[in-house]
């Protein structure tokens, strides 16, 4: 039984959420254009203490998709190749990870207890919205729930593992499920909600991260669009 | 194709830059476009307008998509005025834009609703009862059964039902009251034709045909200023706002024209702008205060002091004195001021009498035709009395044409009326004036004054008739005595200067009313200087504010009279512009018969609302106010004796006021009877009367043979807006739940009427209201039956303002919503049930009605000299002289269907007529066969037909003169058979046009100018009321035949107010009984309750609309004063409480600047459907505004048969006047929202099922 939900949950689950994920964020794209928004309660309540929240979140959230990028999708080999050992790269993580970390969580906490003590935010907030924020509440902490664990063994051989198994699961290598049954269960808890996270992106206002407005960097001043 | 792939199309992306690469041309996709495209795409434009009596009358742009109405926008393509003057466009408000939320709202009515209760009870009675008037019989008559349903009107219970159903059980309700009680039991309020004159109509012609009672509103609305049938003969005719334009003098006194007139408000800006100064005049700051160069704040309730202080300073520096020969020559031409008025002697006092008539003199002064109803003034050319043309007696009966006012001698001879006859007096009499200004209620300051102030009058002495002497006076003389000026005549009580503490200076005013002195004589000065430079362009534009007071009539006369003194009625650009309500039915005449089935039948039945509710919700009952407080000092108390009810029973049997229900028995009987008996009806009724075996149900309202038994309301929230004293209507009328918080005179036997029986209060007197409605209003929660209705989108109408000259269409934009039907629709579907039921029950009968002494009729010259009363045994009851007419009317039951959906014979065979007018009118009907089609079957086989209400428009459209050229032709020959002069000029070059429904529909169309209104329509003038008085020598329909300074009748001299002077309101005694009794721990103030016109609604319209409470507070509110907040411990938005011995309201507090002290507003009309908390004094939820308050009667406006003052359907009457209340209020202490599984939830519930 145990195998077969490490089996289900490690080596299945992943396609399924990746199926939902990608298939229901086109769908909604298509079929839904006017849901296809950040769903900003800004207008109703602007104080202070949110845009700091607001802010602290974003920024470390985006920093920590891009650490668990690199981190768990680049090969060993490449990283050592430029003389970073495991063990370093075990320690960078678990600095990087639990400083963005903490300044997500401060961000988060605010935007929390907004949502669920504002009267006005909270009138409008559909259940959806009240979701996706304590889901990824959840998530931060049990992802800073793993330095914890991770200070354990500063070799990075646990890092390995989870990083293989998902260069597995993105390479479609069969077996991925068994890099990981040996994991501590908190980075499987840890692991699981990600995936639900993905699975609940396109009914959310998640989608908006597919819109990230990266090209208005470099764009020209004015744009017009031609007849 | 798709927006995904759309977006992968790298290699295929043509990007051009330019601006040296700032700025970049894309070839994106631009489909996200169109959403805003469609935003405001529309199928189709369909032109109506919101028939909501708001006197803005503005033509708007119905969108429809989908076939939903989606929006509206306001119609800019009215006719231009003319050059020189600003246009009328664009017209409309905030709340008119939000009018089309409601269509497809959650509060429309989608079905017919029944309470459960009633139509449980009705499908059990059809079980046993074949014939539903059996089944109706069966179930009112069971006490048990009627009151089972009746106390659980207002506490919901509605079931949908089918229009089958609701149509028979409304109409075997009729036939059966009919029946069994008399058709005039069966009662329709609705108000203000001119918002959608068809759907008012279909009511009324159904009432009308079966023999209902018609119910007043402008006068039960206290809209109408009594003043002004007082002053002018006329119910009110005003300048269009225009013609504030042409003003350079603009007064704007207790109107709030930015609010109350907004798509009117901007002619007064723009007379600004051409250099016009305003002054306003409001006790708030109001949102008028910041549009005045001078602002004046009386102390509310106080204006007519205020008037009467600026009239004292025009009448001293510019009559007195004499420095106008524009005005001194308009005041004798054009007004009573040369009139002679008898002095009598009364307890050793003199006083003024009446006038001086041709009948007193030696030979009537030889007058063959009604010299006791010619009044006489003095030729100053040749000293003599002589008898000018125009007065009552030169209309009526008259071989000669001499009813006009040129200024010539009934023979011929042309005379120069003599002003004062000051410099040919015979002697100096010192006359008593009562004087009220020291007593009255305590909430306003008094000065010790003498109430009887003796003053000196020149008077001159006359021999009568019958030998002996009197002196007599001319109404300019005493008219400066009666304001205090000092002519240098001896005696007291006058003032030589300003500051003399004296009545009515403007010192004396100053402790009244609050304005310093120097601002009243300033504002009074320029005011006429700047009518004497113009020749009358001095305008006062006044409203609810002034006219709401228990003695409005003074408030306006104060006013009336300035403008009077400085020429300035009857001049474009100058005059008396009272705005309150939709009252100008354009196309009257036209209108007239389809809305009362003068086609068929006459005359109709029609009642003043104000004595009737008063009468039959048993506000009576309740009286505190007694005639001693209102009657003068100088009066013979022992002639005026009794309650308030008393008098209108007295004016109801001399046929002064209408009655209804009329007589004490089914005047259907009385038909049956007289016919039994072998005589006329009209002696039979005559006769029984005076044996007393008959009475009027006004004696004795109590009893159930008088009850009203059934009632229609439609286009109006009767119960959520209009309805004074509201629960005494739950009591009374309806028999429910009631907030009513004191006891009825029951133990007080000595101040019971003695005109009315007394009989233990009647609970529930209605059998059936039915209410037509598009929305849930209060109404509809209080009635049995709901109709759903038509919205203003959906059915087709007319609609006319007196705002601007335009008639313009309500149109059906879409299809009537769910099960909805308009008005038209409704009543002719209920006329064919009743049709269908009534055989078997009711056939061809002999319907008796009661007719009071009409105005604009000869009946209006009833009792000259004095006032006689037949059951008394003064007089002998001689119908339609000293009593009511009584006219049999044959009523054909079974044809009601048939007659209300064709053109009856009448218009052929006795013409068309209107306000004393009368003219042949078969073409117009042969037009209409050629046009409408004719009846090819039924007794109305031959006749035009009027099956829809665009049939119906068409009919009112071709019997107009305001609409058909040809007929205003005829209609102005008419009059020049009275006048004997020449009037068709003014409508000659329309001679040969006609409006039709579908001109209408392309443009608002300006009408043509006709006699029934006293302005006219040109290319040169704008409209203003008196215009063709002063131009075309038509006298004003009074007993002068000119504008009446001096009020002669009786009552008027008993209750002090011949001559207009100020009187204190009154003091109602609402709130001791209740101050500091039932405390909730919070602090209480006491504060006088005054209700404006609002802001965010027309009346209660939009008060319920989602668009509307976003703008406001979103539900009910009173504004007061952050001084009497602070006594309180209020803050602003705080729930508070306001209640008195009538009832309770719950609201929000708005704690403002606005407001002076000890003076509460809350906006009338906000609906209780909405947001309102469970009252903590009566432990039901908080009321309406009209919760608090009670109707009053005032006497004099009872006086009929005499002249101008003449009973004519909301021309003359009582009125509803409710601010001289006072409210207690207080901070709550429990706000209860009343929503746990009360009974009134548990009957929601229970209707649910």
């Amino acid at each position: 039984m145990e195998i077969y939900l490490n089996q289900f949950f490690f080596g299945v689950f992943p396609y399924i959420a990746g199926a939902i994920f990608i298939l229901g964020s086109l769908l909604r794209y298509e079929r839904g254009q006017y849901t296809w928004r950040a769903m900003s309660s800004q207008t109703l309540n602007n104080s202070r203490a949110f845009r700091w929240g607001s802010v602290m979140f974003h920024v470390g959230i985006i920093l920590l998709f891009f650490g668990h990028l690199f981190g768990l999708l680049t090969p060993p080999e490449v990283y050592q190749a430029i003389g970073i050992t495991t063990a370093a790269k075990q320690q960078i993580a678990i600095w990087a990870g639990g400083i963005f970390g903490m300044i997500c969580l401060a961000g988060m906490t605010i935007l929390v207890w907004r949502r669920l003590f504002n009267e006005r935010v909270r009138a409008n907030s559909a259940p959806a919205d009240t979701f996706i924020l304590v889901l990824l509440y959840l998530q931060l902490l049990t992802g800073l729930a793993t330095i914890a664990v991770s200070v354990d063994h500063p070799d990075g051989y646990v890092m390995v593992q989870l990083g293989s198994w998902a260069q597995s699961i993105v390479t479609f290598q069969a077996g991925a499920w068994e890099y990981v049954v040996d994991v501590h269960w908190i980075y499987k808890l840890h692991m699981f909600l990600g995936m639900i996270m993905f699975t609940a992106f396109p009914f959310s206002r998640l989608v908006h991260i597919w819109s990230w407005p990266v090209a208005y960097v470099r764009r020209a001043y004015q744009v017009v669009r031609a007849r | 194709m798709s927006h995904f792939l759309d977006n992968l199309t790298f290699f295929k992306r043509e990007k051009e830059t330019f601006s040296e690469d700032h700025g970049v041309k894309t070839d994106e996709s631009r489909r996200w476009e169109d959403s805003y495209r469609a935003r405001w795409q529309h199928d189709r434009i369909v032109r109506s307008t919101h028939g909501v009596n708001c006197t803005g009358s503005c033509s708007w742009k119905i969108y429809v998509k989908n076939g939903l109405v989606t929006w509206e926008t306001q119609q800019t393509d009215y006719p231009r005025t003319r050059p020189g003057l600003p246009n009328h466009e664009p017209r409309g408000c905030a709340r008119g834009a939000s009018y089309s939320w409601y269509i497809y709202s959650a509060n429309r009515v989608k079905y017919p609703m029944i309470r459960r209760r009633l139509l449980e009870l009705w499908r059990e009675a059809k079980q046993s009862h074949s014939d539903p008037v059996n089944a109706w019989q069966s179930i009112v008559e069971d006490p048990k059964k009627a009151e089972s349903y009746k106390s659980r009107r207002g506490l919901g219970g509605f079931l949908r039902a089918e229009w089958n159903e609701a149509n028979e059980i409304i109409a075997a309700a009729n036939i059966y009251t009919a029946k069994q009680f008399g058709p005039d039991r069966i009662i329709g309020f609705s108000p203000i034709p001119a918002m959608s004159m068809v759907s008012y109509a279909a009511g009324t012609r159904y009432l009308s045909l079966i023999g209902g009672t018609c119910m007043s509103f402008y006068d039960w609305y206290c809209d109408l200023p009594p003043a002004s049938p007082q002053t002018w003969g006329e119910q009110t005719d005003v300048p269009e706002s225009a013609d504030w334009f042409n003003s350079t003098f603009l007064m704007m006194w207790g109107s709030n024209v930015p609010q109350t007139r907004t798509p009117d408000a901007h002619y007064m800006t723009e007379a600004r702008y051409r250099g016009t100064k305003t002054v306003t005049v409001t006790p708030d700051y109001s949102e008028a205060s910041k549009f005045g160069d001078i602002w004046l704040n009386p102390k509310q309730g106080t204006d007519s002091a205020l008037a009467m202080a600026m009239g004292h300073v025009i009448l001293r520096e510019w009559h007195v004195e004499g420095k106008s020969e524009y005005f001194d020559d308009y005041v004798r031409k054009y007004t009573d001021l040369p009139g002679l008025v008898m002095l009598d002697e009364q307890d050793g006092r003199v006083v003024p009498g009446r006038y001086l008539r041709a009948s007193d003199l030696a030979d009537n002064m030889g007058q063959k035709n009604n010299p006791e109803w010619k009044t006489l003034v003095r030729d100053e050319s040749s000293g003599k009395i002589v008898v000018p043309r125009g007065s009552i007696g030169f209309r009526w009966g008259e071989e000669d044409r001499r009813w006009n006012l040129e200024t010539l001698y009934a023979d011929g001879n042309e005379i120069r009326p003599q002003l004062s006859e000051i410099d040919s007096k015979d002697e100096v009499v010192t006359v008593a004036f009562p004087y009220f200004g020291g007593g009255g209620n305590a909430h306003w300051s008094h000065t010790e004054h003498d109430p009887v102030q003796l003053r000196n009058v020149p008077a001159r002495k006359v021999k009568l008739a019958d030998g002996s002497e009197v002196k007599v006076a001319t109404v300019f003389d005493l008219m400066v005595a009666n304001y205090g000026i000092d002519r240098g005549l001896g005696g007291g009580n006058v003032a030589a200067s300003y500051d003399d503490d004296v009545p009515y200076t403007p010192a004396w005013q100053e402790r009244i009313t609050g304005v310093p002195r120097e601002k009243v004589i300033a504002v009074a000065q320029q005011f006429a200087e700047n009518a004497h430079k113009t020749k009358g362009k001095s305008m006062i534009i006044i409203g609810a504010a002034m006219n709401h007071w228990y003695h409005m009539d003074m408030n306006y006369r104060g006013v009336i009279k300035m403008l009077m003194m400085c020429g300035c009625i009857g001049v474009s650009g100058g005059g008396w512009a009272h705005y309150v309500g939709q009252e100008k039915l354009r196309p009257q005449p036209g209108w007239t018969p389809l809305a009362f089935a003068l086609d068929w039948n006459r005359p109709p039945r029609h009642m003043n609302s104000t004595s009737f509710f008063y009468n039959h919700t048993s506000q009576w009952r309740h009286e505190k106010l007694e005639i001693g407080e209102v009657l003068s000092p100088l009066a013979k108390e022992s002639d005026f004796q009794g309650h308030m009810i008393d008098f209108n029973v007295r004016a109801e049997r001399m046929g002064w006021l209408p009655s209804a229900p009329q007589l004490g028995r089914n005047p259907l009987e009385i038909g049956k009877a007289a016919k039994a008996a072998g005589k006329d009806p009209k002696d039979y009724v005559v006769e029984q009367l005076k044996s007393g075996e008959l009475g009027f149900a006004c004696e004795d309202p109590d009893n159930p043979a008088n009850f009203p038994r059934n009632m229609f309301v439609w286009r109006s929230n009767l119960l959520g807006s209009s309805g004074k004293g509201h629960e005494y209507f739950l009591k009374y009328l309806l028999g429910t739940e009631t907030g009513l918080q004191n006891k009825d005179l029951g133990d007080e036997t000595d101040k019971h009427p003695r005109e009315v029986k007394w009989r233990e209060a009647a609970q529930g007197k209605l059998d059936l209201l039915t209410t037509l409605d598009f929305r849930m209003s209060t109404t509809c929660m209080y009635s049995d039956i709901v109709l759903p209705t038509a919205t203003w989108y959906e059915k087709d109408d007319l609609n006319t303002s007196d705002m601007h000259p335009f008639i313009h269409p309500l149109t059906a934009a879409v299809d009537p919503a769910w099960e909805s039907r308009s008005d038209w629709d409704i009543y002719k579907g209920i006329a064919k049930r009743f049709a269908e039921l009534v055989p078997g029950h009711l056939g061809t009968e002999t319907d008796v009605v009661t007719l009071p002494l009409l105005h604009d009729s000869p009946a209006e010259l009833a009792q000259a000299l004095d006032v006689k009363d037949w059951k008394k045994g003064e007089c002998e009851p001689i119908p339609g002289k000293t009593m009511p007419n009584i006219v049999p009317v044959e009523r054909d039951y079974p044809a009601t269907y048939e007659r209300f959906t064709a053109l009856g014979p009448l218009m052929e065979k006795a013409g068309n007529n209107g306000k004393g007018m009368q003219w042949d009118t078969s073409e117009e009907v042969q037009a209409l066969r050629d046009l409408n089609g004719i009846q090819s079957k039924g007794s109305a086989k031959g006749q035009p037909k009027i099956e829809t209400a665009v049939d119906a428009a068409e009919t009112v459209l071709m019997l107009a003169p305001e609409t058909n050229g040809k007929v205003a032709m005829k209609s102005w020959q008419s009059l020049s058979e009275k006048t004997g002069r020449s009037h068709t000029h003014l409508v000659e070059g329309h001679a040969a046009e006609k409006l039709r429904f579908n001109d209408l529909k392309a443009q608002p169309r300006k009408i043509y100018t006709s006699p029934i209104w006293s302005g006219i329509e040109s290319e040169k003038v704008s409209y203003n009321a008196g215009w063709t008085n002063v131009n075309e020598m038509i006298p004003w329909r009074t007993l002068t035949g000119r504008q009446q300074f001096y009020q002669d009748h009786l009552w008027m001299r008993a209750f002090g107010e011949q001559l207009c002077l100020y009187k204190p309101p009154v003091d109602l005694k609402t709130t001791d009984a209740m101050e500091g009794k039932r405390s909730n721990g919070n602090k209480e103030v006491v504060l006088n309750f005054i209700t404006p016109h609002q802001k965010w609604g027309i009346h209660s319209t939009y008060t319920d609309n989602l668009l509307m409470l976003t703008l406001s507070r979103g539900g009910p509110i009173i504004w007061m004063s952050e001084t009497d907040a602070a006594k309180a411990d209020i803050k602003d938005n705080d729930w508070i409480e306001a209640f008195n011995i009538n009832g309770a309201i719950t609201a929000r507090a708005v704690v403002s600047q606005r407001v002076p002290e000890g003076m509460s507003m809350m906006y009338h009309a906000q609906e209780k459907i909405v947001n309102t908390p469970g009252s903590e004094i009566t432990g039901m939820r908080g009321g309406i505004h009209n919760s608090v308050t009670r109707a009053v009667l005032k006497p004099t406006h009872m006086i009929g048969g005499y002249a101008q003052q003449s009973y004519f359907f909301n021309y003359h009457g009582t009125v509803g006047a409710n601010r001289d209340e006072f409210i207690i209020v207080r901070k709550m202490d429990k706000v209860d929202w009343m929503d746990n599984d009360d009974a009134g939830d548990a009957m929601y519930l229970e209707g649910a099922k």
